[in-house]
């Protein structure tokens, strides 16, 4: 008994503590980019551009792929039940509004961790063990400032653009469905889709991609650069941050529906 | 003589345990010193004190008259440009060429435009001897011309101090001894303290000015190379002999392990 609560606690501890260390990276770098508008060569924009490119550009294809794929299986599933009523004509409004509320930021955010969050807590991770990390810091530059605030501000810029494609592709996959597979017409499938929208189920989607990218960016940054060890604690921490960012995506979602559609007044 | 680096009553501990206790010495400008030690006697975490990659928990650490401990980010990076440091594993950066990573304290600390950042690193390479390999990445590159590269680095921003790793570590004798020369020839030509942390006597003895040798997280004994080879102490003497019976017991029952370490 006494185990099981030294267990509770020790585990209540430790989450607490990350919490705090990831309160304090999110401090840091905020004031990093602050203070990249008074103070020269804070934020490089090579870095950022490259950044860009290796997290966001090299992603697409996946992002279409899974994107159109769970608009898709959208349709086919919201279709099958919508029969019952008689009402399989709605199947584009459904697919459009999950799709931009729900499902579009969070596959997006789930790709997302899965490819470049795991990459950035390797790559940081072993920069860690190869001792360059200490080299910069010895160096006079400070490594938040210079790898873990280009990887967040790439990762904050990209996301939402990667939303959006996640978004568009959702909605094609459902509309191949709907018109092709299930004989809708085409006019009125994307005429029901477009009345179900309104803005708002689009920028709540893009919120909410903003801060997964600041949640995957942390997590995966501090995981890599909290590396202790060698090989194995690379692959400890790379895990670490695909799981956390995962887990707190999803906690983190949960929370802005609750406050973008229940808290917020519409 | 000048001392640029002074160190007093350095402590530090993790937890309880004291891995330097009480350490205090001087580094004269413009000589090699050695810092010597078996493994885990702290001379690592000692020159990672130096460098201010550890925050000591007692004592004062002085760098070119200015007291580094407690001192603020800002004003820190201002002293880091006066030191340049070769790692153990050299640690360039993995993903920019031979050139980019000794150009790159160069383009992060000045304004000099590209040109001349080029011929820098052109005549950094040279004093290292790679000349033509700007373009080679790490991963194309041998273990000992890494640390060259590095020692390059370490150089680029033309330090007061440059501070050694294990500079001869996992390289065979003839890298290791060319290393040793760079070295030298570095002091001797651009005026620099060199402050080196190896545990190979042969080298140390052929470079340095000074030897300061640790046993424990203590100073055991400061010298020049004559007279630790020429020392009465028992713990000295075994070290330099590398005997493994003598006053350092290489075999621990438990029970001496964890009094030796209740002791420290």
């Amino acid at each position: 008994m006494r185990l099981f609560f030294g267990k509770v606690g020790e585990t209540t501890a430790t989450f607490f503590a990350g919490v705090s260390r990831l309160y304090a990276l999110f401090a840091e770098v905020t004031g990093g980019i602050v203070a990249s508008f008074y103070e020269k060569k804070v934020v490089r924009t090579p870095h950022v551009f490259r950044q860009i490119v290796l997290m966001g550009v090299d992603s697409l294809g996946i992002i279409c792929l899974v994107g159109a794929a769970v608009g898709m299986v959208l349709a086919l599933q919201a279709g099958y039940q919508l029969k019952e009523f008689g009402a399989t004509l709605y199947t584009g409004s459904l697919v459009a509004v999950s799709i931009t509320r729900e499902l579009g930021p969070l596959v997006a955010a789930i790709v997302i961790t899965g490819r470049v969050g795991a990459r950035v807590a390797a790559e940081l991770g072993t920069m860690k063990v190869q001792e360059e990390v200490d080299a910069l810091a010895t160096m006079g530059l400070n490594p938040v400032r210079y790898l873990v605030i280009p990887r967040c501000l790439a990762l904050v810029i990209i996301l939402p653009c990667l939303t959006v494609l996640a978004d568009v592709m959702g909605m094609i996959g459902g509309f191949l469905i709907g018109t092709l597979g299930m004989g809708i017409n085409t006019y009125l499938y994307v005429s029901v889709s477009f009345d179900a929208l309104v803005f708002k189920d689009i920028y709540t989607g893009l919120v909410k991609s903003v801060i997964f990218a600041m949640l995957i960016a942390l997590v995966s940054c501090h995981q890599g650069l909290s590396v202790t060890g060698g090989a194995d604690g690379v692959g400890k921490s790379t895990t670490q941050a695909v799981v956390i960012s995962i887990i707190l995506v999803i906690v983190m979602d949960c929370v802005a529906t609750a406050v973008f559609y229940y808290a917020l007044p519409s | 003589m000048e001392n640029i680096i002074e160190i007093r009553n350095l402590v530090k501990k993790f937890g309880d345990r004291a891995v330097l206790d009480g350490i205090s010495f001087e580094i004269p400008a413009g000589k090699t010193t050695v810092i010597m030690g078996g493994s885990g006697c702290g001379k690592s975490t000692l020159l990672r004190h130096l460098v201010a990659l550890h925050v000591p928990t007692e004592g004062e650490i002085w760098i070119d008259g200015e007291n580094i401990v407690g001192m603020g980010e800002k004003e820190m990076n201002q002293v880091r440009r006066k030191f340049g440091m070769l790692f153990q594993s050299a640690a360039l950066f993995n993903s920019m060429t031979v050139g980019e990573n000794v150009a790159l304290p160069l383009r992060e600390h000045t304004d000099l435009p590209n040109e001349i950042i080029q011929i820098i690193v052109k005549v950094k390479l040279e004093l290292v001897g790679l000349t033509g390999f700007e373009n080679f990445m790490p991963h194309e590159i041998s273990g000992g011309m890494k640390k060259r590269v590095a020692l390059a680095r370490a150089i680029a921003l033309d330090p007061k101090i440059v501070f050694y790793d294990e500079p001869g570590a996992g390289l065979d004798p003839i890298t290791a001894s060319m290393i040793d020369r760079l070295m030298i020839d570095l002091s001797r030509k651009l005026k620099i303290t060199s402050v080196c942390v190896t545990h190979e006597m042969k080298s140390a003895f052929r470079i340095a000015d000074k030897i300061i040798i640790l046993h424990k997280g203590k100073v055991l004994q400061i010298g020049t190379s004559e007279e630790i080879q020429n020392s009465t102490n028992p713990y000295v003497r075994q070290f330099i002999s590398g005997e493994p019976e003598g006053a350092i017991p290489l075999k621990q029952t438990s029970d001496a392990y964890l009094k030796g370490l209740l002791e420290t």
